[in-house]
C-alpha cells in the first residue's frame, strides 16, 4: 500500500504531452498533491517552455472517500450524514439536494416554513462558501489580509449555524421532510445582526480589491471562455454567468420557494477571472436580499412534515399514540422505504449545478446515489483555461474555477 | 402532454427504432436509447432540439440481472428550460457504448469516471483511463459485487484483540 | 549520541538545557500545511483572527516539508494520497511531530470503506490525537497545547 502509485511514468502520459516534453525541449513539472495553491488534493502534471503553461493534465482522486457506495449501505436517514461531508464549503446544500431527491422520489411534501428556513441557510451557506474563496483566492494572489477579513465575517455565519444545529460546518439539520427542529429564539435577531453589517464588509472588500491596478492585472484576460464554449463544457454556476449565459437554477427550475423571492443574476461579459470575481461578489448582495425577504415573510406552522411514514414523530406524541410508537419504531430501526424509480434533483450551489441523482428499489437503502458535481465539471476545462498562460496565473485560474476537491472526488 | 414529452416525441420521430421507450416518473422523462444510436440521439437532441448542456452522466449496475449497466445520461435545455433523461442498457458480456465525447466535450471525465467505477468501456474515448482510483488498483469499485472494504469497528469488547492485529506505522 | 555523549550525565545542567530546549521547540513550531478537506477548513478558521494560532509562534504554515516540525493532518487520508503522506513525512527533518485533527485521520471517522485509511496512525506515528468532526478551532488548539506539553516532557535522547 506505501509504495508509490501515484508515479505515473511518461510512458504512459505520452498520448497527452507533446512531442517535445519526451524529446526535453519543455519541461514536465508535477505540481503535487501537497500544494499551498491548488485548494485542496489536485495534482497538476504541467508541460512547461519556460514559464508558459503548453499543457495542464489535471489527476485527481486524493481525496475519494467512496461516499457513493458507503450511501447504498445506510438507509436513507443514515446516508444524509455523509452528504455534509461531501462539498464541505457547501454542506447544507449537499443536505438539501439529497432531501429534494428524496422528496421527489416518495412524493413527500415540505411545508412553507421549512422551505423558507431551509432558503434562509441555503443562502448564508453560499455567502460562507463564497467568503473562503475570496479568502483563498485573493491569498493566492498576494492580498493576505482579505483572507483575515473574510474569516472574521465567516464567523458570524458559523455561529448562526451553531445555533441551530450544534454543529459549525457538518450540520445535518436539513432533513427528508423540512428541517430536524425549529429554529431557536435568537436566530432571527442574529441573522437581522449579520445583514445589516454585513454589506458594509462587502463593500471593505471591494474597496481592497475591485479597483486595485495589481488585481486587476493578475485577473483581466486570463482564463477567458467564452460563452458558446462554456455550455459545451458543461460549465454552470458563476463559471458559466462569468461568460454572459445567465442561467440560474434557482431562477429556471426553482425549489423549496425560490419563486417567491425577487433577486438578480449577475452576468460578465468576458469570461475572464476578473468577470468572475465581480460576478461571486455581487451574488454576495444578491443572496443577502433573499435572506431579507424570506426572513421577512417567514411564515409560521410547522418545520417538517406530517407524513408519519417518512418523518419520525415528536417525542410528546409517543406517550399519547400507539401507531406513533409504530411509526417510531419503523423508521429508527429499519427506516422508510422508497419506490422503484429514478429521480433527478437539481440546485445551484455556489460552484455551480449540484444534481443529485437518486435510484430507489422499494428498499429502505438507496440503490444508486449519484452526485453531479460543479468541481468535476469545471476541473474539466482547466487545460483549456490555462493554455498558454504563465503558472503564476494558473494560480489565479484554480482560484477562480472555485474547486472544491471533496467536491470533484466524493 | 408537456413541453418535453413532446421533445422526446419528437426524439422519437426522428430516430426511429432508436428509442425503445418514453417514461415519465414523478414529472420528470427519460428515454430509452439502442446502445449503437447514442452518439446520433446527442447529435440530434444537442443540434436540433437545443439541448446544449449534458448536466449529467452516470450508471447504475444491476447485478445479478442482465442488461446489467444502464448508462443514464442527463441534458438540459437553456432555451426551452426543459431536463430530459436518457439511458441506455448495456451487457455486461459487449459492454462497450459509444463515447458523446464529440457531441457534448465535458463527458470526457464523466465517461471517464464511469469506466473507473464500474467498468463500462467507451468506444472512441480519447483517452480512457481511471479518473478517481489509484492507477493501479484492480476491480470497479461501484459494481454491486465489489465488496465495501468494510473494516471490523473497534469496541472496548475486541478493542485489545483488534489492536494488536492493526498495522500501526513505525516512526 | 551526540550532547548526551559528551556531557555524560552531568544531572542538572542536562535537565536545565532539555527544558530549554524544549521550551524553544515549543514556542515556534512551524505546522506544515496539510489540509487535505473539512478539518482543513476549520484549521484556517483557527489560523485567522477569531481563533488566532499566531500567539502560537504558528502564523506560518510552511508548504515545504523541509521547512516545519509539525505535520497537522486534517482531513481523511484516501488510499491513494497514503504514499504522498509518507513521503512528505519522510522528508521532514528531525524533531517531527504529527497531530492527526479530526475523526477520519484518527479512526476513519464516519467512513468504513475501501477508500479511506482508517486512521492515520497506520501511516504515520501519530503524537495527538483530535476529536471532532470537525473539531472546533479550540479543539485544534488544546490538540496544539496538549502536544506542548507532551514536547516539554521530552528528554534529550529522543530526538539526539
Amino acid at each position: 500500500m506505501l509504495q508509490p502509485s501515484m508515479e505515473v511514468t511518461v510512458d504512459e502520459l505520452k498520448h497527452l504531452v507533446s512531442a517535445q516534453a519526451l524529446s526535453g525541449e519543455t519541461m514536465l513539472l508535477n505540481m503535487g498533491p501537497q500544494h499551498p495553491s491548488t485548494h485542496g488534493v489536485l495534482r497538476l502534471l504541467l508541460e512547461l517552455d519556460g514559464e508558459v503553461v503548453l499543457q495542464c493534465i489535471p489527476d485527481i482522486g486524493f481525496l475519494h472517500t467512496g461516499i457513493e457506495k458507503n450511501m447504498e449501505a445506510k438507509n436513507y436517514l443514515q446516508a444524509l450524514v455523509m452528504t455534509d461531508r461531501m462539498d464541505y464549503l457547501n454542506n447544507l446544500g449537499n443536505n438539501l439536494v439529497y432531501c429534494l431527491a428524496i422528496e421527489k422520489l416518495v412524493d413527500l411534501d415540505v411545508p412553507p416554513r421549512a422551505q423558507a428556513i431551509r432558503v434562509i441557510l441555503a443562502e448564508l451557506q453560499r455567502i460562507s462558501s463564497h467568503l473562503v474563496w475570496l479568502a483563498t483566492h485573493a491569498l493566492d494572489l498576494a492580498a493576505m489580509s482579505t483572507f483575515l477579513y473574510c474569516f472574521r465575517e465567516r464567523e458570524q455565519i458559523l455561529d448562526i449555524f451553531e445555533m441551530c444545529s450544534g454543529q459549525r460546518m457538518m450540520t445535518s439539520y436539513i432533513r427528508p421532510g423540512g428541517i430536524w427542529r425549529d429554529l431557536p429564539a435568537g436566530f432571527e435577531e442574529a441573522v437581522r445582526q449579520f445583514t445589516r453589517t454585513f454589506p458594509k464588509r462587502i463593500a471593505e472588500y471591494e474597496s481592497l480589491l475591485t479597483r486595485n491596478p495589481l488585481f486587476i492585472d493578475r485577473t483581466r484576460k486570463i482564463g477567458v471562455i467564452g460563452a458558446e464554449d462554456a455550455l459545451r463544457w458543461g460549465l454552470t454556476g458563476p463559471m458559466l454567468r462569468g461568460s454572459g449565459v445567465g442561467l440560474d437554477f434557482r431562477k429556471s427550475q426553482p425549489y423549496s420557494g425560490y419563486e417567491l423571492y425577487d433577486f438578480d443574476i449577475p452576468t460578465g461579459t468576458h469570461g475572464d477571472t476578473y468577470d468572475r470575481y465581480l460576478v461571486r461578489m455581487e451574488e454576495l448582495r444578491q443572496s443577502l436580499r433573499i435572506i431579507e425577504q424570506a426572513l421577512d415573510r417567514l411564515p409560521g406552522g410547522p418545520f417538517i412534515s406530517d407524513n408519519r411514514k417518512f418523518v419520525p414523530p415528536p417525542r410528546r406524541e409517543l406517550g399519547q399514540s400507539m401507531e406513533a410508537v409504530i411509526h417510531h419504531f419503523k423508521l429508527w430501526t429499519e427506516g422508510f422505504s422508497a419506490p422503484k424509480g429514478s429521480v433527478y434533483a437539481i440546485t445551484e450551489s455556489p460552484r455551480g449545478e449540484l444534481g443529485c441523482y437518486l435510484e430507489g428499489d422499494g428498499g429502505p437503502k438507496p440503490y444508486r446515489v449519484h452526485f453531479r458535481t460543479p468541481s468535476l465539471a469545471a476541473l474539466q476545462t482547466l487545460p483549456t483555461l490555462s493554455r498558454g498562460h504563465y503558472v503564476a496565473d494558473l494560480v489565479a485560474i484554480i482560484g477562480s474555477i472555485d474547486i472544491v476537491l471533496g467536491d470533484a472526488d466524493r | 402532454m408537456t413541453k418535453v414529452e413532446g421533445i422526446a416525441g419528437a426524439l422519437q420521430a426522428k430516430l426511429a427504432d432508436g428509442v425503445r421507450s418514453v417514461t415519465t416518473f414523478r414529472g420528470q422523462t427519460t428515454a430509452q436509447i439502442e446502445l449503437g444510436l447514442i452518439v446520433r440521439a446527442c447529435q440530434v437532441m444537442r443540434e436540433e432540439l437545443g439541448f446544449e448542456l449534458l448536466a449529467a452522466l452516470t450508471c447504475v449496475d444491476y447485478w445479478p440481472e442482465e442488461p446489467r449497466f444502464s448508462v443514464v445520461y442527463q441534458l438540459y435545455s437553456v432555451q426551452h428550460n426543459e431536463l430530459l433523461g436518457l439511458r441506455v442498457a448495456v451487457d455486461s458480456r459487449l459492454g462497450e457504448v459509444p463515447s458523446v465525447v464529440s457531441v457534448y466535450p465535458n463527458a470526457n471525465w464523466h465517461e471517464r469516471e464511469v469506466f473507473d467505477m464500474f467498468g463500462v468501456r467507451f468506444s472512441g474515448h480519447p483517452d480512457l483511463r481511471r479518473l478517481i482510483m489509484p492507477h493501479d488498483w484492480e476491480g470497479h469499485p461501484l459494481r454491486k459485487d465489489h465488496p465495501l472494504g468494510y473494516e471490523e469497528v473497534q469496541f472496548s469488547f475486541n478493542f485489545d484483540e483488534i489492536d494488536r492485529r492493526k498495522p500501526y506505522a513505525k516512526g | 549520541m551526540g550532547v548526551e555523549q559528551k556531557l555524560g550525565n552531568l544531572g542538572v545542567v542536562t535537565t536545565t538545557l532539555e527544558k530549554a530546549v524544549n521550551w524553544s521547540r515549543t514556542g515556534a513550531m512551524w505546522p506544515m500545511l496539510f489540509g487535505l478537506a473539512c478539518c482543513a477548513i476549520e484549521m484556517m478558521s483557527a489560523q485567522s483572527a477569531d481563533y488566532d494560532l499566531s500567539r502560537f509562534g504558528m502564523e506560518l504554515m510552511r508548504p515545504s516539508p523541509r521547512q516545519s516540525d509539525l505535520m497537522i493532518v486534517a482531513g481523511r487520508v484516501s488510499r491513494k494520497m497514503a504514499p504522498v503522506l509518507r513521503r512528505l513525512y519522510d522528508q521532514m527533518p528531525d524533531p517531527k511531530w504529527v497531530i492527526a485533527m479530526g475523526d477520519c485521520c484518527s479512526c476513519g471517522g464516519v467512513f468504513n470503506n475501501y477508500a479511506i485509511v482508517p486512521g492515520v496512525d497506520e501511516i504515520v506515528p501519530v503524537d495527538v490525537y483530535i476529536a471532532g468532526c470537525p473539531p472546533r478551532p479550540e479543539g485544534l488548539i488544546h490538540g496544539i497545547l496538549t502536544l506542548h506539553e507532551k514536547v516539554r516532557g521530552e528528554t534529550l535522547k529522543d530526538w539526539a
